[in-house]
């Protein structure tokens, strides 16, 4: 616009150009932009007006009427504090577990196979391999394995000298186990595509200018590869925190693990109670917006782009 | 910590072997290189001369041999703890750094006090003080480089390996830079290895070049003693241009030579020729012939051909290049400086070539299609 001022008439078609694609663009986004609203923002909307609603004077089970009533608010956040800690606790513990564990493995695969490309796709395939099987079947062969009386739980009790008691089923560590598990591809990818594109002549150069290996790796790999581990870290979180299977005792987990996730398939399947399944919901999306706004923020994602 | 070195430690390689799997990339190079001085390393792309760099650096281990840097051993050290920086190819600044910051990582590693004011002072050499603020990718090419050299040079390090820096530069801003990197070379004293594929760019700013081909160095010397007598086909080619002549032996006087080459004699004056017997190669530099319009009379110290038709000429603005052909003998190409007097030759025109005897000499080798 503001150039405009310096030509005359020649800029005009130009003008009138970009109007007409502008048009088409609209033109082209709309799907997306109709999808968006019917399976994003209609049910964002409907999930609040739910968790605001009142229960029918006559007390009926299950029956509630349009109004605004913070209660359940309330309800959730004093009732359920227990579950929201362990979610956030869990998906920590499992998020800083799977970025130790997948950095190296990505180092691996985006790095030093790529002299060998066969077998770097090949690995790649190994990494989502486990896709190719329902979650919850893989989840349960874990809870064969952890079972009390599974050979597997007999020879570890041999093997650290463990009584007849222990038992790992059921616990935190159980359940940090599985998420560990279900989640670490989605923490792999991300990190391989960005050590994959890694300029190494930038790794070289660091070592030339007396970097050793650990400073190189601390001051260009790590810097560099940031972009990677946030959206790893950030496709973990997010969906561990939210997650129901692994911590239900119908899997890995107890009743003394059971996460947000867990509360509210109880009060919504169950309990019949929708406006504490809403506003749970609710608290865990405004929890989540809130952790990764500082996060993205605090590591200066910016300076990447 | 390490103090900064004040002057250029020479370097010596010592029988350096390199093999990859499929080939050997250096065979048997053996390299002094005395400190403070500008050494250029001129080949052909694939010669093994980056990977000779590369050696020297600690970016690859050799197959064989030693690297030893002011008398100290230094084969088997790590990049990190070699006295040596490396301006690269594709400059590798660190895109998520300041550019002060990128001058300053070297410091910062060797733990050197106040790095951000010597960083800011090694920017300000090359004439970019006021960007210190940005960041690499907002840089124009000759500016990325600049700071590349900077980065490096800041460590006074012994000893300077630049790897064809000029490369991604236009012609102007290259002159430009040649004309800097010297006169900060002879400023500084450090010892600097270039190694470049530009033989015009390797004879102007080194005082000592080295041809490399296939793995081994064909000719050391003074740029000026290499163009005026390069002693194999390959240097001869590579460094300038040559019309190079073959035949064998026909005639040897006390002190010169002579072939026969379709009816005309060529000689070389003894001490100018490689090998005295059999078929040999006698070449000219194009710039050392002249031609005629009539048949210039025969005399002791001139080599005359001909007679040749013009098959082509090129004006370049310096000089105008001709190309000659000679039945049975070949194309010979000519250059006339453009001084306006020059006689005004058109295509087609038959002329005479002669050059003097004392500026021939004579290679050591064949011309590659002419081996025996």
């Amino acid at each position: 616009m503001a150039l405009a001022g310096f030509s005359s008439a020649a800029p005009k078609p130009q003008a009138a150009s970009t109007l007409k694609s502008g048009r088409i663009a609209w033109v082209l986004l709309l799907p997306g932009l109709l999808y968006l609203a019917m399976f994003f923002l209609i049910p964002l909307v409907s999930l609040l007006i739910t968790s605001v609603m009142t229960p029918d004077p006559s007390g009926a089970y299950g029956i509630y009427n349009y109004g605004f009533d913070l209660s359940s608010y309330q309800h959730v956040i004093v009732d359920y504090l227990p579950q929201i800690g362990r979610s956030f606790l869990y998906a920590f513990a499992a998020t800083v577990i799977a970025l130790l564990i997948s950095y190296p493995l990505a180092y691996f695969v985006g790095i030093r196979l790529r002299s060998r490309p066969l077998i770097q796709k090949l690995t790649l395939t190994l990494v989502i391999a486990p896709f190719f099987i329902s979650f919850l079947l893989r989840t349960i062969a874990w809870k064969q394995l952890f079972a009390d009386n599974a050979p597997t739980m007999t020879f570890v009790r041999h093997l650290f000298n463990l009584d007849s008691t222990f038992h790992f089923l059921g616990t935190p560590g159980a359940v940090v186990w599985g998420l560990v598990y279900n989640f670490i591809p989605f923490m792999t990818l991300p990190l391989y595509t960005s050590l994959e594109r890694l300029d190494l002549r930038l790794l070289e150069a660091a070592g030339d200018l007396y970097a050793t290996p650990a400073s190189v790796f601390r001051r260009v790999t790590l810097p560099l590869t940031m972009p990677g581990v946030i959206s790893g870290t950030l496709l973990t979180f997010i969906p561990i925190t939210g997650d129901y299977v692994n911590a239900s005792r119908d899997f890995l987990g107890a009743s003394d693990t059971s996460m947000i996730g867990n509360m509210v398939q109880a009060d919504y399947l169950q309990n019949s109670d929708y406006p504490a399944a809403s506003a749970l919901s609710a608290v865990l999306m405004a929890v989540i917006l809130i952790i990764v706004g500082i996060y993205v923020k605090r590591t200066g994602t910016e300076d990447l782009l | 910590m390490k103090e900064f070195v004040p002057a250029g430690a020479d370097l010596e390689l010592r029988g350096i072997r390199k093999e990859f799997p499929g080939f050997t990339a250096i065979e048997n190079l053996d390299l002094h290189i005395p400190a403070g001085e500008f050494f250029a390393l001129l080949g052909p792309s694939g010669c093994g001369k980056t990977t000779t760099l590369r050696i020297i650096a600690g970016l690859d281990q050799p197959t064989q041999g030693q690297v030893l840097i002011g008398g100290e051993d230094v084969t088997f050290t790590k990049p990190h703890e070699r006295p040596v920086n490396t301006v690269f190819q594709s400059y590798a600044l660190f895109p998520h750094m300041s550019i002060l910051e990128n001058v300053a990582f070297g410091l910062r590693r060797k733990q050197v006090a106040d790095p951000l004011a010597k960083a800011a002072a090694a920017l300000e050499m090359v004439e970019l003080g006021h960007i210190g603020e940005r960041r690499p990718q907002q840089l124009s090419g000759g500016q990325q480089q600049r700071v590349a050299l900077a980065r490096a040079l800041v460590n006074r390090p012994s000893l300077l390996l630049l790897d064809e820096p000029l490369g991604a530069l236009d012609l102007k801003l290259r002159r430009q830079m040649q004309i800097e990197l010297k006169a900060i070379q002879m400023e500084v004293g450090l010892t600097f290895l270039h190694v470049t594929h530009d033989q015009e760019e390797a004879m102007d700013m080194a005082d000592t070049v080295a041809v490399m081909n296939r793995g081994r160095i064909e000719q050391m010397g003074a740029p000026e003693s290499l163009y005026e007598r390069p002693k194999t086909a390959f240097v001869a080619k590579f460094l300038g241009q040559s019309n190079l002549f073959v035949a064998e032996v026909a005639d040897s006087s006390a002190d010169s030579l002579s072939i026969e080459v379709a009816g005309n004699r060529i000689s070389v004056p003894k001490n100018r020729a490689e090998k005295q017997s059999g078929k040999i190669a006698i070449g000219v530099r194009p710039e050392k012939v002249e031609f005629h319009r009539s048949a210039p009379s025969a005399s002791s110290g001139l080599n005359i051909l001909g007679p040749g038709t013009i098959k082509d000429i090129r004006f370049t603005g310096v000089s105008n290049q001709y190309l000659i052909e000679i039945p049975n003998v070949g194309q010979i190409t000519v250059f006339a400086q453009n001084i306006g007097i020059s006689p005004v030759i058109e295509l087609g025109e038959q002329v005479w070539i002669s050059f003097k005897v004392e500026h021939a000499f004579g290679l050591q080798d064949l011309p590659v299609g002419d081996e025996e």
